[in-house]
């Protein structure tokens, strides 16, 4: 039971945090409080909530995935170049997450059967894909379709907006969000009930003794990794939808702040450890910071200033408790 | 031999759960080589620990050139005058020889390393110990002898007065060997005391003056060499009191089906041509001094490392295993020598590791049926007993011996009909012993059988139906019990190519 307990301790610390900072902007950020101001925190965390899940799962094995941010643009430029060329939205989105989460096999095999580090494999990956990005697009912008083009159904899956909505509703439905909690609670369910969640936590605690136990390791290390693709690959299509013009060589940077959510909500980089409900406190507080910052006259770039001490403070208490157990 | 350099008297050590030396003495003189005995697990290592000052000691002193000392760091010790050569080399395979044993007190010119001088420096030692070794060689490029050569002259460069060998010889060739004595003679002629560990007979007896025997952490008695038998030496190593007789006869029915062939198994320079057949019901020895290839044997048998040639029939049946999975497939359980490492994934539950080589058999639909696999967890704690407070109790707080029991029950629960312990009491309380050992017997009772690779030879003795013993890769003996004795068993497991 130990081992959840610390898990424990740090996602409380995380919950405490979130609910502090959220109680400070309220009380001292003037307009915080209101309908408009929650829609925009879940604006700015969906893509990175996405990216944050999914890389829970390869941090867990131990390993890391750099690619994750620039896997998300580059599928989405994929997907909407492939629009622009008279593709149907629902096979555009279908084709982002597939070719999603075959980045992620490739990273998983690279890894697992190469033998590769994560960080190298990932790495060459970002590069890649951050590459590729620009190559299939020629280096121009691609915009999603927005208002009531065509194909542009497809942002409310995240964000419901309509003439019709009553004026207080007027910014949105947060669909996002609801989709967002329901994969969290389906991947916290993988994590914990199934097998490939037992055995991703196991081999991230110990590789070689899961392996001595006749378990494949290489597939389910591999699994991990896909499982990151396909979510980046989600992250990439709910970025297009908050922000529907797309500018190829970007992404870089995305994945530092998924890990860093993934981090402060508990899950520990030297695998075996973590929780999908951390994760999502972790973007939740990040996103928070970046919201709520300009409403008590601070610029948004304060929120990476502080982020880094909440990222910092938060691993220390891990360490704290972890030297306490020896 | 000279004055006493160094005494240590009465010394007290415990861990958590292991009380490792109790009320040791050990006496050097300047000049002299001493050797210190004892099986695996007897208390040598923890001792030199306890000097050096890697581990605090509980009791006792340690005079130490007619001073009282107590060393806290390693590095205290060696500033003293005491040094050790490691078993395992501590090296930095990247740097060269010269840097290597230079390391922590360069030679400088100013505020730049001085490598010309650190090479001429080593090499001058290198000339005093009459050995050949080019000082600007890139350690990782050299032999296992030469690099402990090299070991040996960072040893003596930090002026050292009191040396420690432990094992050195174990990775060494014959002509190594020679060489190493021939440094080991200078040494005791210039009037450095040498702590000499080994568990080879015919070297205490052409090297060592004095013997100090230790066994169970506990000092046994010291012997003048030169006035004692291999016979005297081993009688102390031993002690005929050990906990159980050995067994008398195989307690395998003749007829006993063969539930396991190995033939020409052969993986790397530590496994070479090695077949032996295991039987319903059996428990097979696997003899052998330390890097004699039986986990390596082990390991290629069980798919954990690639294997070469060789083929493997389990109920006569030709099966390929080329990885755990397939061994597991086949029924076959290995619990690893080092547990903690390779046996159970300490960070989780006492259940989750029961589970862990048969997680399939827990599942609702996609869902791990938790509720069930806590329950086998725990019938399996009732019928190991295994003191843990619940299943759900991590494995890191469970002590060396329901650790074990974990990783038994795991393979229990899979159904295992051939298992493979390795070491199975290595760092495991004598009480706890006793325990692995009547769990063992039961399981070849109800049909199950053991291959167990043992480096202790009571263990061997007293377990085994039949033994096999090996020497560098290569199976050297098949004893069958009624013959066995530890001379024969010694003889077979040094019968060098």
């Amino acid at each position: 039971m130990k081992a959840k307990n610390s898990l424990g301790t740090q996602k409380l610390a995380a919950v405490i945090a979130l609910v502090v900072l959220f109680v400070f902007f309220s009380i001292f950020g003037e307009g915080f409080l209101q309908y408009s101001t929650v829609i925009s925190i879940f604006d700015s965390l969906y893509y990175i909530g996405f990216m944050a899940i999914g890389v829970t799962f390869v941090i867990i094995t131990g390993g890391i995935d750099l690619s994750i941010g620039t896997v998300c643009i580059c599928c989405a430029l994929i997907g909407g170049t492939l629009f622009q060329k008279g593709v149907p939205m629902a096979l555009c989105l279908i084709i982002i997450l597939v070719i999603g989460a075959l980045f992620g096999l490739a990273n998983g095999l690279m890894v697992s059967v190469m033998g590769l580090p994560a960080f190298i494999a990932t790495l060459g990956t970002m590069m890649i894909t951050r590459g590729l990005g620009s190559i299939v697009t020629n280096t121009a912008s691609v915009t999603f379709p927005t208002g009531d083009a065509e194909g542009a159904w497809y942002k409310s899956i995240f964000k419901l907006q309509s003439q019709n909505l009553p004026d207080s509703m007027l910014a949105g439905i947060p669909t996002g969000f609801i989709l967002l909690i329901v994969l969290a609670v389906v991947m916290a369910v993988i994590l914990n009930k199934t097998r490939s969640g037992r055995y991703i936590l196991a081999l991230g605690s110990n590789k070689e003794a899961t392996r001595l136990s006749g378990v494949n390791v290489v597939k389910w290390e591999t699994l991990a990794f896909v499982i990151s693709g396909l979510f980046a690959a989600l992250a990439g299509i709910s970025y297009a939808a908050i922000y529907p013009t797309l500018m190829p060589g970007t992404g870089n940077g995305f994945e530092l702040d998924a890990i860093a959510g993934v981090v402060i909500g508990g899950t520990s980089l030297s695998g075996g450890v973590g929780s999908i409900s951390g994760t999502l406190i972790g973007v939740f507080i990040m996103a928070v910071l970046k919201t709520g910052l300009p409403f008590v006259g601070l610029q948004p770039h304060y929120q990476l200033f502080i982020t880094g001490f909440v990222l910092i403070f938060a691993v220390f208490m891990d360490v704290l408790n972890r030297r306490k157990r020896g | 031999m000279g004055e006493v350099i160094l005494k240590m008297k009465g010394i007290d050590k415990s861990f958590p759960g292991v009380h490792a030396l109790k009320n040791v003495e050990l006496e050097l003189r300047r000049g002299e080589v001493h050797a210190l005995m004892g099986e695996n697990g007897a208390g040598k290592s923890t001792l030199m620990k306890v000097l050096t000052g890697i581990y605090s000691k509980d009791a006792g002193s340690i005079i130490y050139e007619g001073k009282e000392v107590e060393f806290t760091s390693p590095r205290e010790s060696q500033d003293a005058g005491i040094s050790i050569v490691h078993q395992e080399l501590n090296m930095m395979n990247h740097l060269t020889v010269a840097q290597n044993i230079f390391i922590g007190r360069e030679r400088m010119k100013g505020k730049l390393i001085n490598d010309r001088e650190m090479e001429r420096e080593a090499a001058k030692l290198f000339e005093r110990l009459k050995i050949s070794i080019d000082p600007g060689e890139t350690m990782g490029r050299m032999t296992v002898g030469k690099q402990q050569m090299c070991e040996i002259a960072k040893a003596i460069s930090k002026d050292a007065k009191v040396i420690v060998f432990d094992e050195p010889t174990a990775a060494l060739t014959d002509a190594e060997i020679s060489d190493l004595f021939e440094i080991i003679r200078d040494l005791r002629s210039k009037n450095i005391g040498i702590i000499y560990i080994s568990h080879r007979m015919d070297e205490i007896k052409r090297i060592t003056d004095r013997v100090t025997v230790m066994r169970d952490g506990e000092y046994v008695g010291t012997l003048v060499t030169a006035e004692s038998t291999k016979d005297d030496i081993i009688n102390m190593m031993v002690g005929r009191v050990v906990y159980e007789d050995p067994k008398e006869k195989s307690s395998v029915p003749p007829n006993a089906p063969v539930v396991l062939k190995v033939e020409h198994l052969n993986a790397g320079k530590m496994v070479r041509d090695v077949s032996f057949e295991l039987h319903k019901g059996e428990i097979l020895g696997f003899s052998g001094l330390m890097g004699a290839g039986r986990t390596e044997t082990a390991r290629a048998l069980f798919g954990a490392d690639k294997k070469e040639s060789g083929d493997i029939y389990i109920n006569g049946r030709k099966v390929e295993i080329k990885s755990p999975q397939d061994a597991v497939k086949y029924g076959i359980g290995y619990l690893s020598e080092d547990r903690k490492r390779y046996g159970c994934i300490v960070g989780k539950s006492v259940a989750e590791n029961t589970t862990m080589a048969c997680l399939e058999k827990f599942m609702s639909g996609i869902f791990i049926n938790k509720k069930k696999e806590r329950e086998t967890a725990q019938k399996y704690v009732d019928e190991l007993k295994t003191k843990t407070p619940s299943v759900d109790q991590m494995v890191r707080n469970l002590s060396g011996g329901n650790q074990q029991k974990v990783v038994i029950a795991k393979w229990l629960a899979r159904d295992c009909d051939i298992l493979i312990f390795d070491e199975p009491t290595r760092g495991i309380d004598v009480g706890a012993k006793s325990e692995i050992y009547a769990l063992m017997n039961e399981l070849v009772k109800a049909g199950k059988s053991i291959i167990m690779i043992s480096s202790e030879l009571t263990e061997v003795l007293r377990m085994s139906d039949r033994i096999v013993v090996m020497c560098e890769g290569r199976k050297t003996g098949e004893i069958p019990i009624e013959k066995a004795t530890q001379e024969s068993i010694m003889h077979a497991a040094t019968l060098r190519e």
